[in-house]
Protein backbone atom coordinates (compact mmCIF):
# COMPACT_ATOMS: atom_id res chain seq x y z
CA UNK A 1 0.00 0.00 0.00
CA UNK A 2 2.43 2.72 0.82
CA UNK A 3 6.37 2.08 0.51
CA UNK A 4 8.96 3.90 2.05
CA UNK A 5 12.98 4.01 0.47
CA UNK A 6 15.85 5.01 1.86
CA UNK A 7 13.93 7.88 3.01
CA UNK A 8 16.18 10.96 4.80
CA UNK A 9 15.75 14.03 6.57
CA UNK A 10 18.08 16.72 7.00
CA UNK A 11 18.13 19.24 9.21
CA UNK A 12 19.46 22.49 6.74
CA UNK A 13 21.30 24.31 9.35
CA UNK A 14 23.83 22.09 11.09
CA UNK A 15 23.37 19.05 8.39
CA UNK A 16 21.94 17.06 11.02
CA UNK A 17 20.21 14.03 10.11
CA UNK A 18 16.34 13.45 11.60
CA UNK A 19 15.75 10.35 9.66
CA UNK A 20 18.19 8.31 8.00
CA UNK A 21 17.98 5.40 5.62
CA UNK A 22 14.12 4.47 6.25
CA UNK A 23 12.95 1.80 4.59
CA UNK A 24 9.54 0.68 5.43
CA UNK A 25 6.58 -1.21 3.74
CA UNK A 26 3.15 -0.91 4.89
CA UNK A 27 0.59 -3.60 3.75
CA UNK A 28 -2.81 -3.11 3.08
CA UNK A 29 -5.45 -3.18 6.19
CA UNK A 30 -2.71 -3.40 8.92
CA UNK A 31 -1.95 -1.27 11.54
CA UNK A 32 1.26 0.06 12.41
CA UNK A 33 2.46 1.67 15.79
CA UNK A 34 5.65 3.57 15.40
CA UNK A 35 7.03 4.41 18.47
CA UNK A 36 10.98 5.40 20.34
CA UNK A 37 12.13 8.05 22.63
CA UNK A 38 11.85 12.00 22.19
CA UNK A 39 13.62 13.46 19.02
CA UNK A 40 14.19 9.76 17.62
CA UNK A 41 11.88 10.78 14.50
CA UNK A 42 8.67 9.57 14.98
CA UNK A 43 6.57 12.65 14.00
CA UNK A 44 8.79 13.69 11.56
CA UNK A 45 8.51 10.65 9.55
CA UNK A 46 4.70 10.70 9.50
CA UNK A 47 5.24 13.99 8.37
CA UNK A 48 7.46 13.26 5.29
CA UNK A 49 4.59 10.36 4.30
CA UNK A 50 1.90 13.20 4.18
CA UNK A 51 4.17 15.30 2.85
CA UNK A 52 4.11 18.15 5.28
CA UNK A 53 7.68 17.68 4.94
CA UNK A 54 9.99 17.38 1.99
CA UNK A 55 12.38 14.53 2.31
CA UNK A 56 16.44 15.07 1.78
CA UNK A 57 16.31 12.00 -0.16
CA UNK A 58 14.62 8.94 -0.74
CA UNK A 59 11.48 7.95 -2.43
CA UNK A 60 7.90 7.10 -1.34
CA UNK A 61 5.39 5.43 -2.97
CA UNK A 62 1.52 4.60 -2.78
CA UNK A 63 -0.32 1.98 -4.48
CA UNK A 64 2.61 1.77 -6.71
CA UNK A 65 2.75 5.49 -7.58
CA UNK A 66 5.97 7.86 -6.68
CA UNK A 67 4.43 10.33 -4.36
CA UNK A 68 7.52 11.68 -3.23
CA UNK A 69 7.28 14.84 -5.15
CA UNK A 70 3.53 15.58 -4.57
CA UNK A 71 2.00 18.38 -2.46
CA UNK A 72 0.33 17.85 0.87
CA UNK A 73 -3.14 18.25 -0.79
CA UNK A 74 -2.44 15.81 -3.52
CA UNK A 75 -1.60 13.06 -1.33
CA UNK A 76 -4.78 13.64 0.32
CA UNK A 77 -6.58 13.44 -2.17
CA UNK A 78 -5.21 10.24 -3.37
CA UNK A 79 -6.35 8.66 0.15
CA UNK A 80 -4.00 9.11 2.88
CA UNK A 81 -5.29 11.11 5.67
CA UNK A 82 -3.89 12.55 8.55
CA UNK A 83 -4.50 13.54 12.07
CA UNK A 84 -2.17 16.55 14.07
CA UNK A 85 -1.03 15.79 17.31
CA UNK A 86 -1.43 19.43 18.41
CA UNK A 87 -4.88 20.19 16.99
CA UNK A 88 -5.18 23.30 14.51
CA UNK A 89 -7.87 25.90 15.95
CA UNK A 90 -9.38 28.31 13.12
CA UNK A 91 -11.13 32.15 13.77
CA UNK A 92 -14.22 32.10 12.23
CA UNK A 93 -14.45 27.91 10.53
CA UNK A 94 -17.27 25.68 12.37
CA UNK A 95 -17.31 22.15 13.33
CA UNK A 96 -19.23 21.52 10.67
CA UNK A 97 -17.35 23.24 7.93
CA UNK A 98 -14.52 21.38 8.80
CA UNK A 99 -16.63 18.14 8.71
CA UNK A 100 -17.98 19.17 5.46
CA UNK A 101 -14.61 20.36 3.98
CA UNK A 102 -13.21 16.41 4.93
CA UNK A 103 -15.19 14.69 3.49
CA UNK A 104 -15.69 16.79 0.00
CA UNK A 105 -19.57 16.99 0.60
CA UNK A 106 -22.26 19.05 2.19
CA UNK A 107 -23.52 16.56 5.01
CA UNK A 108 -26.89 17.24 6.83
CA UNK A 109 -27.30 16.62 10.53
CA UNK A 110 -27.48 12.81 10.89
CA UNK A 111 -24.12 12.44 8.69
CA UNK A 112 -22.48 15.13 11.37
CA UNK A 113 -24.00 13.03 13.91
CA UNK A 114 -22.52 9.46 12.55
CA UNK A 115 -19.17 11.51 12.28
CA UNK A 116 -19.00 12.79 15.59
CA UNK A 117 -20.81 9.91 17.85
CA UNK A 118 -17.98 8.11 16.47
CA UNK A 119 -15.69 9.93 18.57
CA UNK A 120 -18.22 10.14 21.44
CA UNK A 121 -19.44 14.01 21.04
CA UNK A 122 -23.15 15.16 20.22
CA UNK A 123 -23.48 16.41 17.04
CA UNK A 124 -26.49 19.11 18.55
CA UNK A 125 -23.47 20.58 20.90
CA UNK A 126 -20.90 20.52 18.26
CA UNK A 127 -21.52 20.97 14.65
CA UNK A 128 -22.68 24.87 14.66
CA UNK A 129 -19.80 25.96 17.08
CA UNK A 130 -16.06 27.55 16.22
CA UNK A 131 -13.32 25.50 16.01
CA UNK A 132 -11.04 27.28 17.79
CA UNK A 133 -9.55 27.68 21.75
CA UNK A 134 -12.64 27.97 23.23
CA UNK A 135 -13.40 24.25 22.91
CA UNK A 136 -11.37 22.08 25.38
CA UNK A 137 -7.56 20.03 24.26
CA UNK A 138 -9.94 16.68 24.92
CA UNK A 139 -12.96 17.93 22.43
CA UNK A 140 -10.40 19.60 19.82
CA UNK A 141 -8.28 15.97 19.40
CA UNK A 142 -11.37 14.15 19.04
CA UNK A 143 -12.67 16.32 16.55
CA UNK A 144 -9.56 15.96 15.12
CA UNK A 145 -10.07 12.59 14.84
CA UNK A 146 -13.70 12.47 13.28
CA UNK A 147 -11.97 14.77 10.60
CA UNK A 148 -9.74 11.77 9.93
CA UNK A 149 -12.34 9.41 9.89
CA UNK A 150 -14.39 11.27 7.45
CA UNK A 151 -12.19 10.72 4.85
CA UNK A 152 -12.43 6.96 4.81
CA UNK A 153 -9.02 7.02 3.80
CA UNK A 154 -6.74 4.30 2.65
CA UNK A 155 -4.12 5.07 4.85
CA UNK A 156 -5.06 7.07 8.03
CA UNK A 157 -2.35 8.69 10.22
CA UNK A 158 -2.66 9.43 13.42
CA UNK A 159 0.23 11.35 15.03
CA UNK A 160 -0.27 10.93 19.26
CA UNK A 161 -4.07 10.41 19.12
CA UNK A 162 -4.17 9.39 22.80
CA UNK A 163 -3.25 12.71 24.08
CA UNK A 164 -5.73 14.90 25.61
CA UNK A 165 -8.80 12.16 24.88
CA UNK A 166 -10.12 13.35 28.10
CA UNK A 167 -13.32 11.75 29.34
CA UNK A 168 -13.56 9.60 25.98
CA UNK A 169 -12.39 6.44 27.40
CA UNK A 170 -9.12 5.09 25.66
CA UNK A 171 -10.79 1.80 24.74
CA UNK A 172 -12.79 3.61 22.76
CA UNK A 173 -10.15 5.00 20.95
CA UNK A 174 -8.65 1.46 20.68
CA UNK A 175 -11.80 0.01 19.60
CA UNK A 176 -12.20 2.64 17.00
CA UNK A 177 -8.50 2.01 15.59
CA UNK A 178 -9.72 -1.90 15.53
CA UNK A 179 -12.66 -1.11 13.51
CA UNK A 180 -10.69 1.10 10.50
CA UNK A 181 -10.08 -1.43 7.85
CA UNK A 182 -7.24 1.14 6.58
CA UNK A 183 -3.77 1.00 6.77
CA UNK A 184 -3.41 2.35 10.03
CA UNK A 185 0.32 4.28 11.00
CA UNK A 186 -0.42 5.78 14.73
CA UNK A 187 2.54 7.48 16.48
CA UNK A 188 2.11 6.57 19.89
CA UNK A 189 4.21 5.41 23.57
CA UNK A 190 0.66 3.90 24.90
CA UNK A 191 1.21 0.28 25.69
CA UNK A 192 -2.70 -0.47 24.75
CA UNK A 193 -1.90 1.12 20.99
CA UNK A 194 1.06 -0.81 20.80
CA UNK A 195 -0.65 -3.91 22.05
CA UNK A 196 -3.21 -3.32 18.59
CA UNK A 197 -0.47 -3.45 16.50
CA UNK A 198 0.21 -5.75 13.64
CA UNK A 199 3.70 -4.35 13.53
CA UNK A 200 5.78 -2.05 15.76
CA UNK A 201 8.34 0.26 14.37
CA UNK A 202 10.68 1.01 16.59
CA UNK A 203 12.95 4.33 15.83
CA UNK A 204 15.93 5.12 17.65
CA UNK A 205 18.30 8.15 16.60
CA UNK A 206 16.73 8.68 13.02
CA UNK A 207 16.73 5.04 12.40
CA UNK A 208 14.79 2.01 12.40
CA UNK A 209 16.09 0.29 15.05
CA UNK A 210 13.39 -2.83 15.14
CA UNK A 211 10.52 -4.14 13.33
CA UNK A 212 7.92 -6.68 14.99
CA UNK A 213 4.99 -7.80 17.59
CA UNK A 214 4.79 -5.85 20.43
CA UNK A 215 5.93 -8.77 22.42
CA UNK A 216 9.16 -8.81 20.49
CA UNK A 217 10.02 -5.18 20.43
CA UNK A 218 8.81 -4.48 24.29
CA UNK A 219 12.00 -5.36 25.50
CA UNK A 220 13.78 -2.74 23.38
CA UNK A 221 11.00 -0.06 24.17
CA UNK A 222 11.92 0.26 27.99
CA UNK A 223 15.72 -0.50 27.14
CA UNK A 224 15.20 2.92 25.11
CA UNK A 225 12.92 4.34 28.20
CA UNK A 226 14.82 3.37 31.02
CA UNK A 227 18.12 5.32 28.96
CA UNK A 228 16.36 8.59 27.78
CA UNK A 229 15.40 8.90 31.47
CA UNK A 230 19.32 8.36 32.60
CA UNK A 231 20.71 10.44 30.41
CA UNK A 232 17.85 13.48 31.31
CA UNK A 233 18.79 12.83 34.93
CA UNK A 234 22.34 12.67 34.35
CA UNK B 1 -35.46 50.44 -10.86
CA UNK B 2 -32.90 48.95 -12.97
CA UNK B 3 -30.69 45.43 -12.67
CA UNK B 4 -27.37 47.38 -11.53
CA UNK B 5 -30.27 48.74 -8.96
CA UNK B 6 -31.55 45.67 -7.54
CA UNK B 7 -28.38 44.25 -7.35
CA UNK B 8 -26.77 46.91 -5.36
CA UNK B 9 -29.88 46.76 -2.96
CA UNK B 10 -29.72 42.84 -2.35
CA UNK B 11 -26.51 42.85 -1.65
CA UNK B 12 -26.59 45.57 0.72
CA UNK B 13 -29.90 44.85 2.37
CA UNK B 14 -31.37 41.45 1.57
CA UNK B 15 -28.52 39.47 4.09
CA UNK B 16 -31.05 38.77 6.66
CA UNK B 17 -34.28 36.98 7.21
CA UNK B 18 -36.55 39.60 8.46
CA UNK B 19 -39.77 40.67 6.77
CA UNK B 20 -39.80 43.96 4.88
CA UNK B 21 -41.31 46.36 7.26
CA UNK B 22 -40.79 50.16 7.32
CA UNK B 23 -37.94 51.00 5.05
CA UNK B 24 -36.53 54.39 2.97
CA UNK B 25 -34.45 53.94 -0.25
CA UNK B 26 -32.00 56.18 -1.28
CA UNK B 27 -30.24 56.67 -5.05
CA UNK B 28 -27.89 58.91 -6.23
CA UNK B 29 -28.65 61.62 -3.59
CA UNK B 30 -32.85 61.46 -3.61
CA UNK B 31 -35.55 59.17 -2.30
CA UNK B 32 -36.55 56.19 -4.21
CA UNK B 33 -39.51 55.22 -1.93
CA UNK B 34 -40.62 55.33 1.40
CA UNK B 35 -42.68 53.61 3.59
CA UNK B 36 -43.78 54.08 7.40
CA UNK B 37 -45.37 51.82 9.72
CA UNK B 38 -47.48 52.44 12.91
CA UNK B 39 -45.39 51.68 14.58
CA UNK B 40 -42.06 53.42 12.80
CA UNK B 41 -42.15 56.17 11.96
CA UNK B 42 -39.71 57.69 8.82
CA UNK B 43 -39.60 61.78 8.76
CA UNK B 44 -37.71 63.65 6.56
CA UNK B 45 -35.38 66.68 7.89
CA UNK B 46 -36.95 70.21 7.26
CA UNK B 47 -32.83 71.92 7.63
CA UNK B 48 -30.97 69.40 5.66
CA UNK B 49 -30.60 66.04 3.86
CA UNK B 50 -31.51 62.83 5.84
CA UNK B 51 -34.74 61.37 7.83
CA UNK B 52 -35.27 61.10 11.33
CA UNK B 53 -36.55 57.34 12.28
CA UNK B 54 -38.80 56.89 15.33
CA UNK B 55 -39.45 54.07 16.67
CA UNK B 56 -42.39 53.91 19.32
CA UNK B 57 -41.70 52.35 22.52
CA UNK B 58 -43.06 49.02 23.27
CA UNK B 59 -42.17 47.88 19.62
CA UNK B 60 -41.11 44.07 19.19
CA UNK B 61 -39.01 42.36 16.80
CA UNK B 62 -39.45 44.85 13.83
CA UNK B 63 -37.32 46.00 10.77
CA UNK B 64 -36.46 48.91 9.63
CA UNK B 65 -34.34 49.30 6.16
CA UNK B 66 -32.50 52.50 5.02
CA UNK B 67 -30.33 51.29 1.82
CA UNK B 68 -28.52 53.83 -0.18
CA UNK B 69 -27.37 53.20 -3.85
CA UNK B 70 -25.39 55.14 -6.06
CA UNK B 71 -24.91 54.48 -9.86
CA UNK B 72 -23.89 58.27 -10.76
CA UNK B 73 -20.40 58.99 -11.23
CA UNK B 74 -19.29 62.35 -10.01
CA UNK B 75 -21.63 62.63 -7.13
CA UNK B 76 -21.06 63.84 -3.67
CA UNK B 77 -23.87 62.19 -1.23
CA UNK B 78 -24.17 63.79 2.55
CA UNK B 79 -27.08 62.53 5.18
CA UNK B 80 -28.26 62.93 7.94
CA UNK B 81 -29.96 59.53 9.70
CA UNK B 82 -31.29 59.99 12.96
CA UNK B 83 -32.79 57.07 15.16
CA UNK B 84 -34.76 57.49 18.04
CA UNK B 85 -35.65 53.59 19.92
CA UNK B 86 -38.33 53.88 22.23
CA UNK B 87 -37.81 52.19 25.43
CA UNK B 88 -38.69 48.35 26.14
CA UNK B 89 -38.49 48.91 21.76
CA UNK B 90 -36.35 45.85 20.11
CA UNK B 91 -35.33 46.31 16.22
CA UNK B 92 -33.11 45.67 13.70
CA UNK B 93 -32.27 48.65 11.52
CA UNK B 94 -30.25 47.46 7.93
CA UNK B 95 -28.05 49.73 6.41
CA UNK B 96 -25.63 50.21 4.20
CA UNK B 97 -24.38 51.22 0.72
CA UNK B 98 -23.54 49.90 -2.78
CA UNK B 99 -21.60 52.53 -4.98
CA UNK B 100 -21.37 51.08 -8.49
CA UNK B 101 -19.25 53.41 -10.45
CA UNK B 102 -18.49 52.83 -14.35
CA UNK B 103 -17.13 56.76 -14.58
CA UNK B 104 -13.93 58.18 -14.10
CA UNK B 105 -15.18 60.80 -11.63
CA UNK B 106 -15.26 59.96 -7.84
CA UNK B 107 -18.54 58.43 -6.26
CA UNK B 108 -18.82 59.27 -2.58
CA UNK B 109 -21.44 58.98 0.44
CA UNK B 110 -21.01 60.42 3.69
CA UNK B 111 -23.30 58.87 5.92
CA UNK B 112 -23.81 60.68 8.79
CA UNK B 113 -26.39 58.32 11.29
CA UNK B 114 -27.01 58.65 14.99
CA UNK B 115 -28.46 56.46 17.47
CA UNK B 116 -30.47 57.70 20.55
CA UNK B 117 -31.24 54.15 22.82
CA UNK B 118 -34.24 54.98 25.34
CA UNK B 119 -33.74 52.50 28.78
CA UNK B 120 -34.06 48.68 28.59
CA UNK B 121 -34.09 49.17 24.04
CA UNK B 122 -32.13 46.94 21.73
CA UNK B 123 -31.41 47.44 18.91
CA UNK B 124 -29.66 45.31 15.85
CA UNK B 125 -27.90 47.45 13.74
CA UNK B 126 -26.30 45.23 10.31
CA UNK B 127 -23.94 47.74 7.95
CA UNK B 128 -23.37 46.02 4.63
CA UNK B 129 -20.84 48.29 2.04
CA UNK B 130 -20.45 47.68 -1.40
CA UNK B 131 -18.52 49.63 -4.18
CA UNK B 132 -18.70 47.96 -7.72
CA UNK B 133 -17.69 49.00 -11.06
CA UNK B 134 -14.71 48.84 -13.36
CA UNK B 135 -14.38 52.75 -13.60
CA UNK B 136 -11.52 54.83 -12.61
CA UNK B 137 -13.23 56.90 -10.51
CA UNK B 138 -13.49 55.95 -6.77
CA UNK B 139 -15.79 54.37 -4.67
CA UNK B 140 -15.66 55.99 -1.26
CA UNK B 141 -17.32 55.51 1.77
CA UNK B 142 -17.36 57.67 4.75
CA UNK B 143 -19.53 56.87 7.42
CA UNK B 144 -20.20 58.58 10.93
CA UNK B 145 -21.88 57.09 13.89
CA UNK B 146 -22.92 58.78 16.55
CA UNK B 147 -24.20 56.15 19.48
CA UNK B 148 -26.45 57.33 23.11
CA UNK B 149 -27.41 54.82 25.30
CA UNK B 150 -29.47 55.07 28.11
CA UNK B 151 -30.06 52.77 30.95
CA UNK B 152 -30.02 48.90 29.79
CA UNK B 153 -30.05 49.26 26.53
CA UNK B 154 -28.20 47.15 23.91
CA UNK B 155 -26.95 47.95 20.94
CA UNK B 156 -24.94 45.28 18.64
CA UNK B 157 -23.87 46.45 15.36
CA UNK B 158 -22.31 44.17 12.73
CA UNK B 159 -20.19 46.30 9.89
CA UNK B 160 -19.14 44.39 6.75
CA UNK B 161 -17.37 45.41 3.92
CA UNK B 162 -16.27 43.28 1.19
CA UNK B 163 -13.56 44.82 -1.48
CA UNK B 164 -14.17 47.12 -3.98
CA UNK B 165 -14.46 50.28 -1.87
CA UNK B 166 -11.79 52.02 -2.86
CA UNK B 167 -11.81 54.43 0.30
CA UNK B 168 -13.55 54.34 3.69
CA UNK B 169 -13.32 56.40 6.55
CA UNK B 170 -15.14 54.90 9.47
CA UNK B 171 -16.13 57.00 12.70
CA UNK B 172 -17.86 55.34 15.51
CA UNK B 173 -18.71 57.67 19.18
CA UNK B 174 -20.35 56.20 21.59
CA UNK B 175 -21.41 57.17 25.04
CA UNK B 176 -22.91 54.58 27.16
CA UNK B 177 -25.37 55.03 30.50
CA UNK B 178 -25.83 52.80 33.11
CA UNK B 179 -25.83 49.17 32.62
CA UNK B 180 -25.64 49.88 28.69
CA UNK B 181 -24.36 47.52 26.03
CA UNK B 182 -22.39 48.02 23.13
CA UNK B 183 -21.18 45.18 21.02
CA UNK B 184 -19.45 45.54 17.38
CA UNK B 185 -18.31 43.06 15.19
CA UNK B 186 -16.71 44.71 12.06
CA UNK B 187 -15.31 42.96 9.25
CA UNK B 188 -13.35 44.37 6.57
CA UNK B 189 -11.49 43.02 3.29
CA UNK B 190 -9.62 45.58 0.83
CA UNK B 191 -7.38 44.85 -1.80
CA UNK B 192 -5.24 46.34 -4.39
CA UNK B 193 -4.77 50.00 -3.69
CA UNK B 194 -7.70 50.47 -1.36
CA UNK B 195 -7.70 52.11 2.24
CA UNK B 196 -10.04 51.67 5.03
CA UNK B 197 -10.14 53.75 7.97
CA UNK B 198 -11.42 52.89 10.85
CA UNK B 199 -11.56 54.54 14.68
CA UNK B 200 -13.82 54.03 17.76
CA UNK B 201 -14.25 56.22 20.58
CA UNK B 202 -16.38 54.83 23.25
CA UNK B 203 -16.94 56.21 26.66
CA UNK B 204 -18.28 54.24 29.26
CA UNK B 205 -20.07 56.76 31.33
CA UNK B 206 -22.26 54.44 33.49
CA UNK B 207 -21.90 51.53 35.98
CA UNK B 208 -21.62 48.68 34.83
CA UNK B 209 -21.41 49.99 30.87
CA UNK B 210 -19.85 47.16 28.70
CA UNK B 211 -18.54 47.33 25.09
CA UNK B 212 -16.95 44.74 23.24
CA UNK B 213 -14.92 45.65 19.90
CA UNK B 214 -14.08 42.65 17.97
CA UNK B 215 -12.45 43.95 14.48
CA UNK B 216 -11.67 41.39 11.72
CA UNK B 217 -9.28 42.65 9.06
CA UNK B 218 -8.09 41.33 5.49
CA UNK B 219 -5.96 43.31 3.77
CA UNK B 220 -4.77 42.05 -0.13
CA UNK B 221 -2.22 43.60 -2.40
CA UNK B 222 -1.19 46.98 -2.07
CA UNK B 223 -4.22 47.72 0.05
CA UNK B 224 -3.86 49.67 3.76
CA UNK B 225 -6.27 49.51 6.67
CA UNK B 226 -6.12 51.45 9.86
CA UNK B 227 -7.64 50.65 13.02
CA UNK B 228 -7.89 53.25 16.15
CA UNK B 229 -9.73 52.44 19.20
CA UNK B 230 -10.26 54.72 22.02
CA UNK B 231 -12.16 53.43 25.15
CA UNK B 232 -12.74 55.67 28.47
CA UNK B 233 -14.13 54.25 31.34
CA UNK B 234 -15.58 56.64 33.89
CA UNK B 235 -17.46 54.50 35.49
CA UNK B 236 -16.88 50.58 37.16
CA UNK B 237 -17.25 49.05 33.47
CA UNK B 238 -15.64 46.68 31.45
CA UNK B 239 -14.11 47.38 27.44
CA UNK B 240 -12.52 44.73 25.58
CA UNK B 241 -11.27 45.28 22.26
CA UNK B 242 -9.99 42.92 19.79
CA UNK B 243 -8.19 43.53 16.18
CA UNK B 244 -7.56 40.62 14.45
CA UNK B 245 -5.82 41.36 10.93
CA UNK B 246 -5.07 39.38 8.49
CA UNK B 247 -1.67 40.77 5.59
CA UNK B 248 -1.52 38.89 2.08
CA UNK B 249 1.12 39.80 -0.54
CA UNK B 250 2.04 43.95 0.23
CA UNK B 251 -0.75 45.45 2.12
CA UNK B 252 -0.56 46.88 5.34
CA UNK B 253 -2.77 46.74 9.05
CA UNK B 254 -1.72 49.54 11.90
CA UNK B 255 -3.68 49.18 14.84
CA UNK B 256 -3.60 52.16 17.28
CA UNK B 257 -5.07 51.57 20.64
CA UNK B 258 -5.92 53.43 23.32
CA UNK B 259 -7.41 52.61 26.98
CA UNK B 260 -7.92 55.46 29.68
CA UNK B 261 -9.73 54.09 32.86
CA UNK B 262 -10.35 57.25 34.84
CA UNK B 263 -12.01 55.57 37.15
CA UNK B 264 -10.16 52.83 39.53
CA UNK B 265 -13.03 50.57 39.22
CA UNK B 266 -12.96 50.36 34.85
CA UNK B 267 -11.50 47.34 33.69
CA UNK B 268 -10.61 47.55 29.89
CA UNK B 269 -8.30 45.87 27.72
CA UNK B 270 -7.25 45.40 24.28
CA UNK B 271 -5.84 43.03 21.90
CA UNK B 272 -4.02 42.96 18.64
CA UNK B 273 -2.72 40.61 16.79
CA UNK B 274 -1.55 41.32 12.91
CA UNK B 275 0.09 38.97 10.71
CA UNK B 276 0.09 36.18 7.90
CA UNK B 277 -2.52 33.25 7.93
CA UNK B 278 -0.80 31.04 9.84
CA UNK B 279 1.38 27.96 8.25
CA UNK B 280 -0.66 25.00 10.40
CA UNK B 281 -4.18 25.92 9.15
CA UNK B 282 -3.24 26.09 5.16
CA UNK B 283 -1.51 22.75 6.55
CA UNK B 284 -4.63 21.65 8.11
CA UNK B 285 -6.58 22.45 5.05
CA UNK B 286 -4.28 20.73 2.60
CA UNK B 287 -4.40 17.43 4.46
CA UNK B 288 -8.34 17.76 3.88
CA UNK B 289 -7.84 18.15 0.33
CA UNK B 290 -7.72 21.83 -0.35
CA UNK B 291 -4.99 23.19 -2.53
CA UNK B 292 -3.24 26.33 -1.02
CA UNK B 293 -5.39 28.76 -2.68
CA UNK B 294 -8.40 27.12 -1.48
CA UNK B 295 -7.48 26.98 1.41
CA UNK B 296 -6.37 30.51 1.81
CA UNK B 297 -9.97 31.32 0.65
CA UNK B 298 -11.85 29.25 2.97
CA UNK B 299 -9.76 30.46 5.83
CA UNK B 300 -10.14 34.36 4.83
CA UNK B 301 -14.32 33.04 4.25
CA UNK B 302 -14.56 32.05 7.49
CA UNK B 303 -12.46 34.91 9.07
CA UNK B 304 -14.51 37.86 7.63
CA UNK B 305 -17.80 35.80 7.59
CA UNK B 306 -17.94 33.26 10.15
Amino acid sequence: MLKIENLSYLVNNDGKDILKNINLDFLEGKIYVITGPNGSGKSTLVKLIMGILTPSAGKISFKGKDITNLKINERAKLGIAYAFQQPVTFKGLKVKDLLNIASNKENDFNSLCEYLSSVGLCAKDYINRPLDDKLSGGELKRIELAMVLTRNACVNIFDEPEAGIDLWSFENLINMFKKLSSTTIIVSHQTKILEIADSVILLKNGAVEKIGKYSEIKPYIQIETCGKLRGENE
Amino acid sequence: MNKIDKMLLEKVSSLHDIKLGAFNIRKNGEVVERKSTKEIEIVPKKDKKGIDIIIKPNVQNKAVHIPVIITAGGLNDLVYNDFYVGENSYVTIVAGCGIHNTSDDNSTHNGIHSFHLEKNSHVKYIERHVGMGKGEGGKILNPTTKIYQKENSILEIETLQLGGVTKSDRKTFASLGENAQLNIQENILTENAETAKTSFKVTLKGKNSKVEVVSHSVAKGESYQEFKSNLIGKNECFGHVECDGILLNNARIVSVPMIDALSSDASLVHEAAIGKIAGDELIKLMTLGLSEEEAEDVIIKGFLMG
